[in-house]
């Protein structure tokens, strides 16, 4: 995984709110994107046989002489294996596969009216940053060193951890105190490391304000992130959100339990007010997450990239795909994407940890599970239609009104113990 | 020792003069003797009768705790239907093979054991996998024999079936999380099924190679203790040590050959796992190896295990 050495992390959020676009039996009002969880990483990660393609989304917003990411790699990486890529790709994937409510309109009870639909999406970028250097050997071999895009990156191998320690500070790169002892497990590996700066120059000629993704790829049987290496200077829980696009199935962990976030449930429709529906995905993930005790990865979404239901927004067309590193789609020429089956499963993990709590780097496995899944909740409005419509089913009409007032009271009682919100006050505001 | 009113009582009389020489004479020691065979004798009152029931019982309350615990506490997604199918698909084939074969003295609780732990190891996104699995799993053990043995542990090929054969089927070993406290309770039950299964041996042999294969990559990784605790914790690797690997009638028969065998199971389930960095290490490891329990069998043969302890003249 990525370490953004001597850096916070932070991320920008630009909601904007496209025009409503109809989906299927659903209707899609909100969602909670990455950007909602302020110290979240983001990685995208296409796996294929041994076949790894890592992109690491750069939400750094400090100097850009002070950025630097070390992240260890299996290989010594050659020049066509690394590239930027295009930022559009993450705020794709992540609008994509958002957290979602789903809105749903009861009928007339006394006659038989199907549900109406209608749709609306937001979505959300991140940000900037950069660097500079010099060179020396100290038991750390330079392996290659390479200029890609606005980046100067350097693939080393090391001996010694102190060594490395030392080789990376003398050369300009500000990495943290104590790096050392997280770094020895790497190289006791034979690990490389891939360590990137902002080249300045090539900065200014790129004309982008941000820094783009790195990409790069490699072939390796190791399928995991090494996010140990991430925890050097972090203070507190860290949020990781991992978009793993694979063949055959699901991702999971095979060192630590992946379990799928509560979901599917309906709740009281005042979520749909501005900002409500963030504050509760805070606060739902919050206390699940305190529950495990931020020991598990969850699953946010598992889904086929042909299609969606409800949609948050279009699955990734082949071009989008390709850019993030799958190569087994067929570009079909048109350029705009097909709904329908396609051979690649996109899956979204999250997770919130410490160095306590995740002492060891994550191990993922490919499953053949093929069942979807999404972190989707619902919102049922009732029929707001009067009595008058009714005269000639009086008792039905009852009988409905009885059945929303119970619904109405499991939404909150839902809300209450997926958030840990005070009940009385959920009811307070479902009646407002 | 002292303060026990036995103690006491024994220290009274020798000042009373009351005892016979050679005990008193025996002084401290001989009341820690007695202390201790009256210990023995407890234990012995409380073990004996245990040993005596089939300790494919203790497997059964033992992995039942642990799939209902799984499935209520751990999320496990498991479907109660897929575990009723494996049962019914389970027990089935094992009536079927019983019947086809004329079978007198093969009961139910091996059939049992198997479909709790291919409910426990296997996922799958579809019904059928599981009565699937059980249905092969059981049939391999009817079908698959050798000098009387059969050959593969029924539940060590379910799992290696889902893995690498059977579409939709997966195994998650990270979905236990790794409470040390768990592990231990794990632990606690299995060494009572294993103790009155009387192949503790092999399951200890196995843990201690394999934890000292994850201790001796700790250090050379200069990793913290939490990283073993962790790896330790893991409820697949202790559900393997006292049900999979301990499997009496898939192992050596001669007990120096057990120690050997498990050896090369931990060595070659921490390589797999931890040089050529593919997942299921311990489940390929036994899989790969049984195949030379039967070699070793013919070429240092031992007694084999019966489940049910003989009958007293």
């Amino acid at each position: 995984m990525r370490t953004t050495v001597a850096a916070a992390f932070a991320a920008v959020s630009i909601a904007a709110v496209a025009p409503p676009a109809h989906a299927f039996c659903g209707f899609f009002v909100g969602k909670a994107d990455a950007s909602l969880f302020n110290e979240a990483s983001q990685v995208l990660m296409v796996r294929d046989g041994s076949k790894t393609v890592l992109t690491m989304l750069n939400d750094y917003k400090g100097e850009p002489t002070d950025f630097a990411l070390v992240v260890p790699v299996p290989v010594v990486l050659k020049k066509d294996d690394i590239r930027v890529a295009d930022k559009k790709v993450f705020d794709r994937i992540d609008a994509y596969s958002s957290p979602r409510l789903a809105e749903y309109y009861d009928a007339n009870p006394c006659d038989r009216r199907r549900y109406r639909s209608e749709d609306a999406v937001r979505s959300a970028p991140p940000s900037a940053g950069s660097t500079r250097g010099t060179d020396k050997a100290l038991g750390v071999q330079v392996e290659a060193r390479y200029t890609v895009g606005e980046y100067d990156i350097v693939i080393l191998s090391a001996s010694q951890s102190d060594g490395l320690e030392t080789w990376l500070t003398q050369n300009g790169y500000k990495i943290p105190a104590g790096a050392s002892r997280a770094l020895r497990p790497y190289i006791q590996q034979n690990m490389k490391f891939f360590v990137a700066r902002v080249n300045l120059k090539e900065q200014a000629k790129s004309g982008f304000s941000y820094l783009r993704p790195l990409q790069f790829r490699f072939e390796s049987a190791k399928f995991m992130l090494p996010v140990r290496l991430g925890m050097i200077n972090s203070r507190g829980p860290q949020d990781l959100i991992v978009y793993v696009l694979s063949r055959q199935g699901r991702v999971e962990s095979t060192n630590y339990p992946t379990v799928k976030l509560p979901a599917n449930m309906e709740l009281p429709t005042f979520l749909k007010r501005p900002g409500e529906f963030a504050k509760f995905y805070k606060a739902m993930f919050d206390r699940q997450a305190r529950n495990k005790k931020l020991s598990v990865v969850f699953t946010e979404y598992v889904w086929d990239m042909g299609w969606c239901d409800p949609c948050a927004a279009d699955p990734l067309s082949v071009a989008e795909l390709r850019e993030a590193g799958v190569t087994w789609v067929a570009d079909d020429g048109t350029g705009k994407q097909q709904m329908g089956a396609r051979p690649v499963v996109l899956t979204r993990l999250h997770i919130r940890y410490t160095k306590e709590t995740f002492p060891e780097d994550l191990g993922l496995q490919e499953t053949k599970d093929r069942g979807n899944f999404q972190a989707r909740y619902v919102l049922r409005h009732p029929w707001r239609g009067s009595i008058l419509q009714c005269l000639d089913a009086i008792g039905e009409y009852r009988r409905y009104q009885v059945s929303v007032a119970e619904r109405e009271e499991r939404a909150a009682q839902a809300l209450a113990s997926l958030t840990g919100w005070d009940i009385d006050d959920i009811r307070r505001r479902a009646k407002r | 020792m002292l303060d026990s009113p036995q103690a006491r009582a024994t220290a009274t009389a020798r000042a009373a003069g009351t005892l016979s020489p050679p005990l008193a004479a025996t002084g401290q020691a001989g009341r820690q003797e007695a202390g201790a065979s009256a210990l023995r004798r407890l234990a012995g009152a409380v073990i004996a009768p245990l040993r005596r029931i089939d300790a494919r019982l203790f497997q059964i309350v033992f992995l039942g705790t642990l799939l209902l615990f799984g499935a209520l506490v751990r999320d496990f997604a498991l479907e109660w239907e897929q575990v009723a199918l494996t049962f019914a698909a389970g027990l089935a084939t094992q009536a079927f093979w019983i019947g086809a074969l004329d079978l007198k003295r093969v009961g139910y609780l091996s059939a049992v054991v198997t479909c709790l732990g291919t409910s426990i190891l296997v996922r799958a996104d579809s019904d059928w996998v599981h009565p699937l699995l059980a249905a092969l799993a059981m049939s391999s053990k009817f079908v698959i024999r050798i000098r009387g043995k059969h050959l593969y542990n029924p539940a060590n090929l379910a799992v290696m079936l889902a893995i690498i054969a059977v579409p939709g089927a997966w195994a998650s070993p990270g979905q236990w999380g790794s409470d040390v406290l768990i592990g231990l309770w794990f632990v606690a039950l299995g060494v009572t099924v294993t103790t009155s299964a009387r192949r503790l041996d092999i399951a200890w042999a196995f843990l201690a190679c394999y934890a000292g294969l994850l201790a001796g990559r700790m250090l050379i990784l200069g990793q913290g203790e939490a990283v073993l605790i962790h790896q330790l914790g893991s409820g697949v690797l202790l559900l393997f040590t006292f049900f999979m690997i301990s499997d009496p009638m898939t192992t050596p028969n001669r007990r120096s050959m057990r120690f050997l065998y498990a050896a090369m199971v931990a060595v070659l389930a921490f390589a797999w796992q931890y040089l050529l960095f593919k997942p299921h290490g311990l489940i390929w490891a036994l899989f790969i190896l049984t195949p030379l329990v039967p070699l070793i069998d013919w070429l240092l043969p031992g007694s084999k295990h019966a489940w049910k302890p003989p009958a007293k003249p």
